[in-house]
């Protein structure tokens, strides 16, 4: 058993003090040599072996760790001169302003410190002490020894000029020593944990080399980390310094090298300062130095600490398999034979681990390594399988390939909301896809496209538990969004299921055969059916016999289920569809989770089956109109078109009235756009009215399996007006859309109505216009993809320790109160029925019940 | 036991029903069952519940701007921009507006309706001059009115000159027939001239400030509404004729200042309503709670943002992850802060359990095994 207890209780941030650098450090780095012509680490050198090791093989000279068990350790450089710590530069010059240049006291008098009232929060203490510089700033006189003082600028990026005379560092460090605790304090920092001049390097803390390996290359050439090669420029450029001092060299060139290591270590810290040159490889790449590590989504945070790769995955393309449960994931072999499952031995299963351990990682099922008690993992070899098959015993653990009915999870990116990664059951399936009921596809946003998807495999008994109790398909139907449900029935079910329930009839055997093929088996309801089977019927035999309903569908008729049959009505999306089927819903409500996934799985595979007995489809015939129609059709648009003339002509001749608040050419234009708009409706309509009840869009569009009657009245007769933010094609020319229109043109075709059917095709210019309001819905949603997920990762930082507690209050990490009732009513969104306890059925139930008893 | 909305359906249902009592016991047993029931679970991530809420619905929603009626200064950011702005807690919004509604003696007749939303707008010298401009010659500014509208806004010559003369010193102001000349009084430049001419031009006759477009509509009661483009709710609920009740402006800034921060809880909430119902997307209320309370908890409204309260963490670590690492890092060590470690990503990044939902728990078990001398 693995412990789960917190390890780490706090963590406290501070300053690295100069004494501490050296403390910490193993090595003392004096040369800027990395290897010596054996290829081994030069002692003194940045790679050092005492600074830990990073081939394998070697022994840590510090420790006596091997590769990973020695996380490596620190040296030092010792600089020639002190230089300044460029991330601290806005903390050092406000010390130099805020201190005298004699005495290091605040340049305050008492009375302005003491003023700290109402200082709370961190945000009121940011803005008090940034009050105290800004007025320490201004003073001109020291009031504690009356010194004169001198206002201190900076030259970005790292030099200090008093009077416009540059400060030197050792000036500034002397300076930053004279300043007490108290006033340290005043200043905002934790003198305990930081010093101002701490901030001025005198000694230069070295990584370990286990943050800056070396890679060897194909031709046995090093390749050294950028962060060794600014280091190695640091201790060169020091040494050389150390020279000139000491050989007694000018001034001048002295100053030179200072400011040339200032920049190497500036550089070192962050190489994306402005107004500092980032430092570059020879190929004229920029280094990627300490900040840069540490920064943006691919910095050390977003892409390591946050973010964290994991063992025991897989991905592959998915594809769907309805005849699976819905909360099934069909896997293939490969899969199944590299991810494996930690089985302990016991006496009971002895013999079945043994036969895992025998068929090896070669047969499938079989099993990969063996964990020896101590914790030694075993790989299964021929050579080591004899011996492992030996020596297992109980107390051993085998990792055994997955097999139907272990437990995964699967997933999806975007992962945008829980229902993304739901648990679910193998079942080791030919093929070398995923395979997945498409009832889950909503949830999971999936395709089959070409979408690949991942696979986990929890490893110990408490995650196993979580995922089935917490994470399983069953336990996410109802979303936590709005308390419907998110998974239900879609296209071909939905159409299916319509027929079904609406005309179609089978005989007894039939109906038997597609029961029993979605996996219905109840004989002793076959056997009250009667040689002609009716569709709801069949539809009835899915549901619990003490299951009453009464819905309202798409096209507001009623169904009405009493004792678990459907008297009155049919199926259709708003009964069984994703998010609104209330059937689906109120079978949630009333059984349990296994039951409901139990039947939304039939209802979705007798949709499927119906349409795989019946045959379903459209062609370019189901849009053809009849030739009355089609007249009456022209009619219409020909009849919107003189409208429009006639205000145009009004327009035109200034007859027009305008309407309140409006210019004439707006007017002009919104009376158009309501004849068009109202002129397609009016097609839409008459289609409506003339087309055959048989006809499959239009059975897609009644059932709300897909589409509806606008897009029929688009392919068949019109597809009518294209609009761009609102409004009919705006003028890319002047005064018209395109040039083979004539100036100031405003008829609808020559402003984007297309008076043709998909069907009957579209000439040129309408063409072109269609084109345009179709690109402008790609931009969109190219445009909205990373606003909304920029959104939502802020709203995940920002809400994501909220957590309600025992006593349904809603607190943050730290336990401050945001409300005092979750909701106001503490209710879970997910137990409730669209955001409500439906209290009429309870109502309804004991009224009902009551009578039975009587 | 139960939360006030269930009893009073409750209650309702007794009656429609006619239940007896010995019903009326089981329904409402059966109900509080239910009720504890869909309670939620303690230790349940809400904050995360409700950021995926809004996050994944907000990948759905188009990015525009709604035109009301076609009028373009009318028209209101709806969609995923407005959702953006509100959670960012703007200080302005992109397109401020503003509701106001009338008293009931005032909101019948079209007329009256009328007049004061013509009082209301903002009128600027700019919108009653036909033409303005400078003389070079003589360095005076000559101006002409435009009497047609002039007559629609009720103004005269003299009240104008007035005003003008009011708002703007060592000036000497003459009436001409067609309108009016200014000169300085003082030798001017060129350029000091063209200021004035602009100044001119932006003088406030009358109206409320920022109000630059009125709508009188009618709706459903039979009442007539003002649609304002441009929000001062301040000035506007000075007004006599307006119903200071249900008067509203889509400014959540300008209503936390008039009215406070609950009223800018509710307007947050209204708000973010507003853009799901527009999308037809359904995202509990309970959620759009959650986020207006956690917005407004201070007293004053924070945005989602690195500057709000995404930004006010405690953990510096969780500050880190999220935006500007270095900053918060290198803050830290200054001020030697200590990161408790008690929420969420400070934990991941150190492989340790969450404390929130099966991570919360603190109980561990000994093993039986090792102690059973104790236990027996």
């Amino acid at each position: 058993m693995r412990e789960y207890y917190k390890k780490i209780k706090a963590i406290e941030f501070g300053m690295l003090s100069p004494e501490l650098v050296k403390k910490m450090a193993s090595v003392k780095v004096v040369t800027p040599e990395l290897y010596d012509k054996e290829g081994y680490p030069v002692d003194g050198g940045l790679m050092d072996i005492r600074l830990g090791v990073i081939d394998p093989g070697l022994r840590c000279k510090t420790c006596g760790g091997k590769l990973k068990e020695c996380n490596g350790h620190f040296g030092y450089i010792e600089l020639a001169r002190p230089l300044l710590h460029i991330k601290y530069i806005d903390m050092v010059l406000a010390f130099l302003r805020a201190t005298c240049r004699e005495c290091g006291e605040i340049l305050l008098d008492e009375k302005k410190i003491k003023k700290k009232e109402n200082v709370i929060t961190k945000s009121e203490m940011k803005k008090h002490i940034r009050s105290l510089i800004t007025s320490a700033r201004n003073v001109k006189k020291c009031p504690h020894c009356q010194a004169k003082q001198y206002s201190v600028k900076i030259e970005k990026p790292s030099t200090f000029l008093e009077n416009d005379k540059k400060l030197s560092i050792i000036e500034i460090k002397l300076r930053l020593e004279k300043i007490s605790e108290f006033t340290v304090s005043l200043i905002g920092l934790d003198p305990s944990k930081a010093r101002p001049e701490w901030a001025i390097l005198e000694i230069l803390p070295v990584p370990p080399v286990t943050i800056r390996p070396s890679i060897t290359l194909e031709t046995g050439e090093r390749s050294e980390d950028d962060l060794t090669h600014k280091l190695s420029d640091i201790v060169r450029i020091n040494q050389r310094l150390f020279e000139n001092i000491n050989a007694g060299a000018p001034e001048v060139i002295v100053e030179d090298l200072w400011d040339l290591l200032q920049y190497h270590v500036t550089t070192y810290f962050d190489n994306e300062i402005s107004q500092v040159p980032p430092a570059r490889h020879r190929s004229g790449q920029a280094l990627k130095t300490l900040s840069e590590r540490i920064k943006s989504k691919e910095g050390r945070f977003r892409n390591n600490l946050v973010g964290k790769r994991v063992n025991y995955a897989a991905r592959t393309v998915i594809s769907p398999d309805p005849k699976l449960e819905l909360n099934e994931v069909g896997i293939p072999k490969e899969v199944a034979m590299e991810l494996t499952i930690p089985e302990r031995v016991t006496e009971w299963n002895l013999k079945r681990m043994k036969k895992f351990v025998e068929n090896g990682p070669e047969k499938y099922p079989g099993s990969n390594y063996v964990i020896r008690p101590d914790n030694k993992k075993k790989k299964i070899t021929e050579e080591t399988q004899e011996q492992l098959l030996e020596e297992l015993q109980p107390g051993y653990q085998v990792e055994r390939h997955l097999m139907d009915n272990d437990i995964a999870i699967f997933n999806r990116q975007p992962s945008l909301h829980r229902m993304s990664i739901m648990g679910h059951r193998i079942k080791v399936l030919p093929g070398k896809s995923f395979r997945l009921n498409p009832a889950v596809c909503n949830p999971y946003n999936a395709d089959f496209d070409g979408d690949e998807m991942n696979l986990h495999i929890p490893q110990i008994e408490e995650a196993r538990v979580e995922v089935e109790m917490l994470m399983d398909v069953k336990n996410q139907i109802i979303t936590p969004k709005n308390g419907l449900n998110i998974i239900g029935c879609d296209t071909d079910s939905v159409t299916g299921n319509y027929l079904l329930t609406k005309e179609l009839e089978y005989n007894r055997e039939d109906a038997i055969e597609i029961l029993y093929s979605i996996g219905v088996n109840k004989p002793e309801k076959f056997l009250n059916l009667k040689n002609k089977v009716k569709g709801i019927e069949i539809f009835s035999m899915l549901l619990p016999s003490d299951f009453d309903f009464i819905g309202i569908t798409k096209l507001k008729e009623e169904l009405v289920i009493k004792n678990g049959n459907i008297i009155k009505g049919y199926i259709d999306n708003n009964t069984i569809g994703n998010e609104k089927g209330t059937l689906i819903r109120a079978v949630f409500a009333k059984y349990n989770q296994e039951t409901g996934i139990e039947i939304l799985g039939q209802i979705f595979r007798l949709g499927i089956e119906i349409l795989l007995r019946e045959g379903f489809s459209i062609s370019s015939t189901n849009v053809d109109l009849p030739e009355h129609v089609k007249e009456k059709n022209i009619e219409i648009i020909s009849n919107a078109e003189k409208k429009v003339l006639q205000y145009i002509e009004q327009y035109n001749n200034g007859e027009l009235e305008p309407l309140p608040g409006l210019a004439l050419e707006e007017t002009v234009e919104i009376k158009i756009m309501e004849i068009l708009n109202k002129s397609r409706n009016k097609v839409g309509q008459l289609i409506a009215e003339n087309v055959n009840q048989s006809n499959p869009v239009v059975i897609m569009a009644n059932s709300g399996a897909k589409g509806n009657i606008i897009n029929l009245a688009q392919m068949a007769a019109c597809v009518g007006q294209q609009a761009l933010r609102g409004k009919r094609i705006a003028n890319g020319y002047k005064d018209r859309v395109l040039t083979i229109f004539s100036r100031g043109d405003l008829q609808p075709s020559s402003k984007g109505y297309i008076k043709r059917g998909y069907r009957d095709g579209l000439i040129p210019s309408e063409f072109f216009m269609h084109a345009m309001t179709g690109r402008d819905s790609l931009m969109d949603t190219a445009l909205r993809t990373p606003k909304s997920g920029y959104l939502y990762r802020r709203l995940s930082s920002a809400l994501q320790d909220l957590r309600v507690e025992y006593d349904y209050s809603v607190r943050d990490g730290k336990g401050n109160i945001i409300q005092f009732q979750y909701g106001e009513d503490s209710l879970d969104v997910s137990k409730t029925w669209g955001g409500k306890i439906n209290v009429e059925r309870i109502a309804k139930e004991v009224v009902g019940v009551d009578k039975n008893v009587t | 036991m139960l939360p006030d909305h269930l009893l009073k359906e409750a209650k309702e249902l007794v009656k429609r029903y006619k239940m007896n009592i010995k019903q009326e016991k089981e329904f409402m047993k059966r109900l509080e069952d239910v009720y504890i029931g869909s309670k939620i679970d303690p230790g349940e991530a809400i904050g995360v519940i409700t950021a995926e809420s809004f996050g994944e619905p907000s990948t759905q929603m188009v990015l525009d701007t709604f035109h009301f009626a076609g009028v373009a200064e009318m028209s209101v950011t709806t969609g995923l921009s407005r959702l953006i702005e509100v959670l960012d807690a703007r200080k302005t919004p992109s397109t401020p507006r503003m509701d106001l509604y009338l008293k009931p003696k005032y909101s019948k007749n079209v007329e009256t309706v009328k007049k004061i939303a013509e009082n209301i707008k903002e009128t600027k010298m700019q919108d009653i001059l036909k033409e303005i401009t400078i003389n070079i010659a003589k360095l005076q500014i000559e101006a002409e009115f435009d009497k047609r509208t002039m007559k629609d806004y009720g103004l005269k010559e003299k009240d104008l000159l007035d005003i003008l003369k009011h708002s703007l010193k060592n000036v000497n102001m003459k009436e001409t027939k067609e309108g009016f000349n200014c000169k300085s009084k003082e030798e001017i430049t060129l350029s000091e001239i063209y200021r004035l001419k602009e100044k001119i031009k932006r003088i406030k006759i009358s109206g409320l400030k920022g109000i630059t477009r009125v709508l009188p509509v009618k709706n459903d009661e039979d009442e007539y509404i003002i649609y304002c483009a441009g929000s001062n709710l301040k000035d506007a609920l000075q007004l006599e004729e307006i119903d200071h009740e249900r008067t509203t402006s889509n400014n959540i800034y300008e209503i936390s200042e008039v009215l406070g921060i609950e009223a800018a809880r509710n307007a947050i909430i209204v708000e973010i309503q507003k853009v799901l119902d527009g999308q037809g997307l359904s995202i509990d209320i309970r959620h759009i709670m959650l986020l207006a309370d956690i917005m407004t908890r201070n007293g004053e409204i924070k945005g989602v943002t690195r500057t709000g309260i995404a930004g006010e963490k405690e953990s510096v670590l969780a500050r880190a992850a999220f935006e500007t690492p270095i900053k918060h890092i290198l803050n830290a060590s200054l001020i030697g802060e200590v990161d408790e470690l008690n929420s969420v990503i400070e934990n991941v990044i150190l492989n340790q359990p969450i404390p929130l939902g099966t991570g919360l728990p603190q109980l561990i078990m000994r093993n039986l095994t090792e102690d059973k001398d104790e236990f027996n």
